[in-house]
């Protein structure tokens, strides 16, 4: 049995879902699991992974790691990676980790699987499956000439299981390699929102064309409120401008896979579908009973969203507040 | 100076995707093939780029079978790409793309700045631009949706989750990889096609590069279409009743609340 390392993200001390997600699968599979934190609050994580089963966890303590650089990243992770020699590496496919582990695989002249939906690990191997073609078909990815395996999970794809507090994990401390940095992050310009991610979350309300105009997506927002959901877009109502591109689901938006998924007009053109059919469950909301969305749905309604949104919202308030 | 952009050839989005008999692809007979719609504002942001500044030029590169990658470099010279590069090459993976690009950049004497789309929608590995940037030991910034150069550094921002931006510097040479909002894709004009029909394409085979075999990390097999999902559940009757419903399904029968 070898070593998995784990590169765990959290947000100022607070380790993320997706890194309980790796650190618990990685523990399940029998091999020893190294975690990596970077920042001035990777300290504070650190239990934390213990308890989801990291025997040994890696800290950079240092500030300049805070923000992610991928000059900087890259040369950290790499000079752990060298301590360690892990057979497998795990991160989220999140924007760090897409951004950077293919760098960091080209530096160590091994393969890596991005944008994966399940993971198999045996033993020093590992095989993931992906969505190709945006979720039009999947694949299984194996690698060759890897002395060291990445695999980048998509969040929300693993079991997370409750943390055993009795166990603890041997905190080694890393100082900061510093590099000659070509690349200066200035500033990081905050979103509008502070909701989670499409990626990353757990219910989305997704509005198209049949909302008619703009100012409608005030109600989707208000469903959204009370489901604790992400807001998103067809690429039709971005096309349009009626809302950020940051918001488009689809081949050529974001591919979001939820537990629950509504379709408020969106008729379902095969690039919206190809985003969105990973979702477990598929609301459709839409006044053509022949909408191609139809075909995806769990649960269908025919109807003017206008008019049945709004009272969803009151029932789902009613539904929630029991 | 120089620019250079990466671009990939994929099936169109509006492709029906069908599963080749042996399950190691696609069943590509039928298939339109477009570049990839991340590379179109690749393209754009460095014809832009040429333009601001006289006596530069936009080189295009792609790697792939050459009998049909070549129309989507000639699409490239259409929108106003001066020069163009095929590298012939099958079966390869992202980290032999990068070797292949890195290669074929060096030795046309390297760029300022090279462009590629954040990532192709047929693997959606999003990789290639991060493993050529190292490769060419310059820095990178993926998902950029606002790019300008001040005829030293460039100044990108870079979109992350929700809906937050990095303001990012980098020295050049330096690669960015383009998010859509970064432009608006021009049209090919009929003086732009015309003249790319003609154009001569440079053609590298990627056998001359002498990337070994082993560079080849990544291989898929088993492609198979997702299980088909069982039929709707359609919910009748007046709005109110339908809502009430709904929620009574998402509650007690899908147990997703």
């Amino acid at each position: 049995m070898g070593k998995i390392l784990v590169f765990a993200e959290h947000t100022n001390g607070k380790l993320k879902r997706s890194a309980q997600e790796l650190v618990q699968a990685a523990a399940a599979s029998g091999n020893t699991v190294v975690a990596v934190a970077f920042g001035s609050h990777a300290g504070d994580v650190t239990a934390a992974l213990g308890h989801n089963g990291a025997s040994e966890v890696h800290v950079v303590k240092d500030a300049s790691l805070d923000a992610y650089n991928p000059e900087s990243f890259t040369a950290n992770i790499a000079a752990i990676i060298a301590k360690v020699q892990p057979s497998i590496i795990l991160a989220s496919a999140s924007s760090t980790g897409k951004d950077l582990f293919p760098r960091v695989a080209a530096r160590l002249g091994v393969g890596v699987a991005s944008d994966c939906t399940t993971l198999a690990i045996n033993g020093d191997n590992v095989t993931a499956v992906k969505p190709m073609y945006s979720g039009k078909c999947f694949a299984t990815v194996n690698f060759e000439n890897s002395s060291t395996k990445i695999v980048l999970m998509r969040a929300n794809q693993l079991p997370v299981a409750a943390a055993d507090t009795s166990k603890t994990a041997n905190v080694v401390e890393n100082a900061a390699v510093t590099v000659d940095l070509k690349t200066l992050v200035k500033e990081i310009v905050k979103g509008a929102s502070e909701k989670l991610d499409l990626t990353e979350a757990n219910i989305i309300v997704s509005g198209g064309r049949g909302l008619k105009e703009a100012a409608n997506f005030k109600v989707l927002n208000d469903l959204a409120d009370v489901l604790g959901a992400t807001v998103g877009a067809s690429r039709a109502v971005v096309d349009a401008g009626w809302v950020g591109h940051g918001m488009q689901v689809g081949q050529t938006g974001k591919t979001v896979a939820p537990t629950l998924y509504i379709a408020v007009g969106i008729s379902g053109a095969i690039q919206h579908l190809a985003g969105m059919s990973g979702s477990k469950v598929i609301v459709a909301i839409n006044n053509d009973p022949n909408a191609p969305i139809f075909q995806k749905a769990t649960y269908g309604i025919v109807g003017d969203a206008l008019e049945i949104v709004p009272k969803l919202t009151e029932e789902f308030k009613k539904a929630l507040h029991h | 100076m120089k620019i250079f952009v990466c671009i990939k050839q994929v099936p169109d989005t509006e492709t029906k995707i069908k599963i080749s008999p042996d399950q190691t692809g696609i069943d590509t007979a039928g298939i339109k093939w477009v570049m990839n719609p991340y590379d179109e504002y690749a393209v754009e942001e460095a014809n832009k780029l040429r333009d601001a500044n006289p006596g530069s030029q936009v080189w295009v590169l792609s790697v792939g079978p050459k009998a049909r990658v070549v129309e989507s470099l000639r699409t490239a010279l259409a929108m106003g790409a001066d020069e163009a590069i095929v590298v012939n090459g099958e079966g390869l993976d992202n980290f032999a793309t990068a070797k292949a690009l890195a290669e074929v950049i060096k030795a046309e004497g390297g760029a300022k700045v090279i462009f590629s789309g954040k990532l192709a929608i047929d693997d959606n590995a999003s990789s290639v631009s991060q493993m050529l940037a190292e490769f060419l030991n310059v820095p990178h910034t993926t998902v950029v949706s606002k790019f300008n150069f001040n005829g030293e550094n460039v100044l990108v921002e870079r979109d992350i989750e929700g809906g937050a931006k990095e303001v990012v510097q980098m020295m050049t040479p330096a690669v960015v990889a383009a998010n859509k909002g970064l432009n608006m894709p021009r049209y090919a004009s009929l003086p732009g096609i015309m003249k790319a029909k003609k154009k001569v394409i440079k053609e590298v085979e990627f056998a001359s590069l002498n990337i070994p075999a082993s560079d080849i990390k990544v291989k898929y097999t088993g492609f198979a279409l997702p299980p088909e999902k069982p039929a709707v559940k359609m919910i009748s009757g007046d709005a109110s009743a339908q809502a009430s419903e709904l929620v009574k399904l998402l509650r007690d029968e899908a147990k997703v609340l």
